[in-house]
């Protein structure tokens, strides 16, 4: 199955992975994110190499009101849109979370809010028209609150929630929406972090999600064995989980 | 999972990013609000030296020109496929996130490549579609960017000259962060110096190359066996118009009348409507080991063995393009073979004059410090580059050593007798050079200063190549 897919946050490592994949794949693109003319280089690239039509597309994911028309502005830029994969985050720096409001506000307002407010909207769109798909990459940090993350793993907790009920609504519709949870990759997100262990490459996790995606997988882990890993982290009592240091 | 040139998925308890200080300290600057920056060992193919360095990826040209305004002082680095240091530094700017194809002429075959492209994508890319690179070193994994700052040559220099000849134009962030073109028309001082300059006037964004078109994806050889040096020098001299590619593989071990025995390809495009298969990644990969496995005995008989692979005097054979410019890319990490401690590269190139008795002192002063593990014979044609150009005409010379206590005061006297006879070392093999050698084997090295001077007024730019060599 191909068509167009929009990718929100499209100069992420992940997305860049995600947008080989996809138009090698056969699909045209739409390559959403801030200061988008950066992206000329890799939209070239796609054109080039897999013979697809790709456009840019200007996206701030905080500019909350411009979501309502995002769907008009995608298919006034490019053509009707068939799959809407969304890729941005913001990690942020976890101890700052703890004191400055802004790191707070900001990590909860990128991961969460906008990334709400935007999907809502396209889930709209998606249900009148009956067709499509949504895609979204949350993470292992929102299955549980860790005292080392817990901002960040609650913006991302919330999404999840958020994405549960959304495919919840739009079943009927027959449009289908996945949840994507990575453990930690080899992005500049995670670079100069240190005691990260088991570090996937961004063609790994595309790879992964795609493959989910043919088989219409409600929630994917990638690699695989995070769903594991996170099972055996959720099933910690609370009364001795608050007592780690995880 | 693994990719041969992506940073490998890692299944083990990795730290990213972070090092212990051995050797060169980390120089503590403000990056961003970062107070600190992590280092990480880096070295060259030899694997030796190894230096700590703080490694900054470039995603775009906007971070180029960010990393080129913020670091003290840094070198780009691809692939680094370069044997020596000419890749390592305190701080080194890494242009492999820059792996996009930017434009492309199908009518002329002119490719517009961002600098961290390698020939692996650009041969991937062109050759379904009728072109191929027009030079090609030993190995298609090296970016586009490290082929225009070593200015690498392939087996056919004597008929088309290096790399530089097909490049069209240059796109560069100047330390201090200016964007620029350069070319033959446009600061051609500063396009000349950065062909094999090392990458010490800047930092390459994009590179336009002119592809070569073919219509096969084989090469019809010619594999002559010979039996000593000079009749491998006479037949490579002879043969300089006859064919398009032609190099020499010479097993040096033996001594007296049978050294530089071995075998000399000469080859061509085929011409045959199949342009493919395209080559594949390696299957055999090569793990870290603990112990240097290259021996004298061990590749007394290899080298033996590998003699009599072709019995016929002359024989023609169709080969694959992957193993007849890129052979030792058939095995993944194929360095890991000597050990930790590495392995050090001697190219040079001599006249053909005095060129074998050149030859014959070079080998003869290492014969004892080390065993030559690997010795590829080439001519070099009449093909001017630029101020830092390695290729004179005449014979080059590459011989491979594992790293033995004595090799490297034999391979400075080696190169002594080098300079000594107006032949050179190449600087992207090198990891020994002194700065009175540099002088001696570059006699434009102030034309060179005089271009970096002028684009570099800082001296920001430097590598551990530069500081050891006196480039700079």
């Amino acid at each position: 199955m191909s068509g167009r897919a929009l990718i929100l946050g499209a100069r992420s490592a992940i997305a860049a992975a995600l947008a080989q994949r996809l138009a090698g794949d056969g699909w045209d693109l739409v390559l959403a994110a801030r200061r988008c003319q950066r992206l000329e280089p890799v939209a070239a690239d796609l054109r080039l190499r897999r013979q697809r039509q790709v456009d840019l597309l200007e996206f701030d994911a905080l500019d909350l009101e411009s979501h309502a028309g995002l769907a008009d502005r995608v298919r006034a830029a490019a053509g009707p849109f068939d799959l809407v994969v969304c890729v941005f985050g913001y990690a942020g720096d976890p101890d700052a979370a703890r004191r400055d409001t802004g790191e707070m506000t900001a990590t909860l307002g990128t991961n969460f809010t906008a990334a709400a407010v935007c999907l809502g909207h396209l889930a709209n769109d998606l249900e009148e028209r009956r067709e499509g798909g949504l895609i979204a990459v949350s993470s292992v940090a929102g299955d549980r609150g860790r005292q080392s993350n817990y901002v960040y793993g609650a913006s991302k907790g919330g999404l999840n929630v958020f994405l549960q009920g959304l495919r919840n609504r739009l079943a009927p519709a027959g449009v289908h929406v996945m949840t994507v949870k990575p453990g930690f990759v080899d992005t500049p997100m995670t670079e100069g972090r240190e005691a990260l262990f088991l570090v996937a490459s961004p063609e790994r996790v595309a790879g992964d999600v795609l493959r989910a995606w043919k088989r219409r997988r409600n929630v994917v882990y990638t690699p695989w064995f995070w769903r594991w890993i996170m099972l055996l982290v959720r099933l910690v009592p609370e009364g001795l989980f608050k007592r780690l240091r995880l | 999972m693994y990719w041969a040139h992506q940073p490998p998925a890692t299944w083990l308890l990795a730290r990213k990013g972070s090092g212990g200080y051995l050797g060169t300290p980390a120089v503590p600057i403000r990056l961003r609000d970062k107070a600190c920056v992590k280092t990480e060992p880096l070295h060259g193919w030899g694997r030796h030296p190894r230096l700590h360095g703080a490694v900054h990826r470039a995603r775009d040209l906007d971070d180029l020109r960010r990393l080129a305004r913020s670091s003290p002082t840094g070198i780009g680095r691809g692939a680094g496929r370069s044997y020596g240091d000419a890749a390592v530094g305190a701080h080194v700017i890494s242009a492999l996130p820059l792996r996009h194809l930017l434009d492309f002429d199908g009518q002329s075959g002119v490719l517009k490549a961002q600098a961290g492209v390698t020939l692996d994508d650009v041969i991937r890319f062109a050759l379904p579609r009728g072109w191929f690179p027009p030079v090609t070193p030993g190995t298609r994994h090296c970016t586009l960017g490290g082929c225009v700052a070593a200015d690498v040559h392939g087996k056919n220099h004597h008929r088309v000259g290096a790399f530089g000849a097909f490049v069209d134009e240059l796109e560069m962030v100047l330390a201090g962060g200016d964007v620029v073109r350069c070319s033959r028309t446009e600061l051609p001082d500063l396009f000349w110096a950065t062909l094999g300059g090392m990458g010490l006037t800047g930092l390459i964004h994009a590179v336009t190359l002119r592809l070569a078109p073919v219509s096969s994806a084989f090469i019809d050889n010619l594999g002559v066996r010979t039996g000593n040096l000079g009749e491998t020098c006479r037949l490579l001299r002879e043969t300089q118009d006859d064919h398009a590619y032609s190099v020499a593989w010479i097993d040096l071990l033996p001594r007296g009348g049978r050294r530089g025995r071995g075998h000399v390809l000469l080859g061509d495009h085929a011409d045959g409507p199949a342009l493919a298969p395209l080559h594949r990644d390696p299957r055999w990969k090569l793990p870290a080991l603990p112990a240097n496995l290259v021996r004298r005995t061990g590749l007394r008989l290899l080298n033996a063995l590998y003699y009599r692979r072709q019995l016929r005097r002359q024989r023609r054979r169709r080969v694959h393009y992957s193993p007849y410019f890129h052979p030792l890319d058939g095995v993944a990490h194929w360095n890991r073979a000597y050990g930790p401690r590495g392995f050090l590269q001697f190219q040079f190139a001599v006249p053909f004059d005095s060129g074998e008795e050149v030859m014959a002192d070079v080998v003869e002063r290492t014969r004892r410090a080390a065993p030559c593990s690997l010795a590829v014979l080439k001519t070099f044609g009449d093909h001017p580059g630029g101020p830092l150009g390695f290729p004179m005409p005449g014979y080059t010379l590459a011989l491979d050593f594992p790293r033995t206590s004595r090799i490297e005061e034999a391979l400075g006297d080696a190169a002594g007798t080098v300079a000594a006879a107006g032949g050179r070392v190449y600087l992207a093999k090198d990891a020994l050079l002194t700065p009175e050698q540099t002088e001696t084997m570059y006699p434009r090295l102030d034309e060179f200063r005089a271009a970096r001077r002028r684009y570099d007024p800082g001296g920001r730019v430097r590598s551990a190549l530069s500081d050891r060599t006196g480039l700079t």
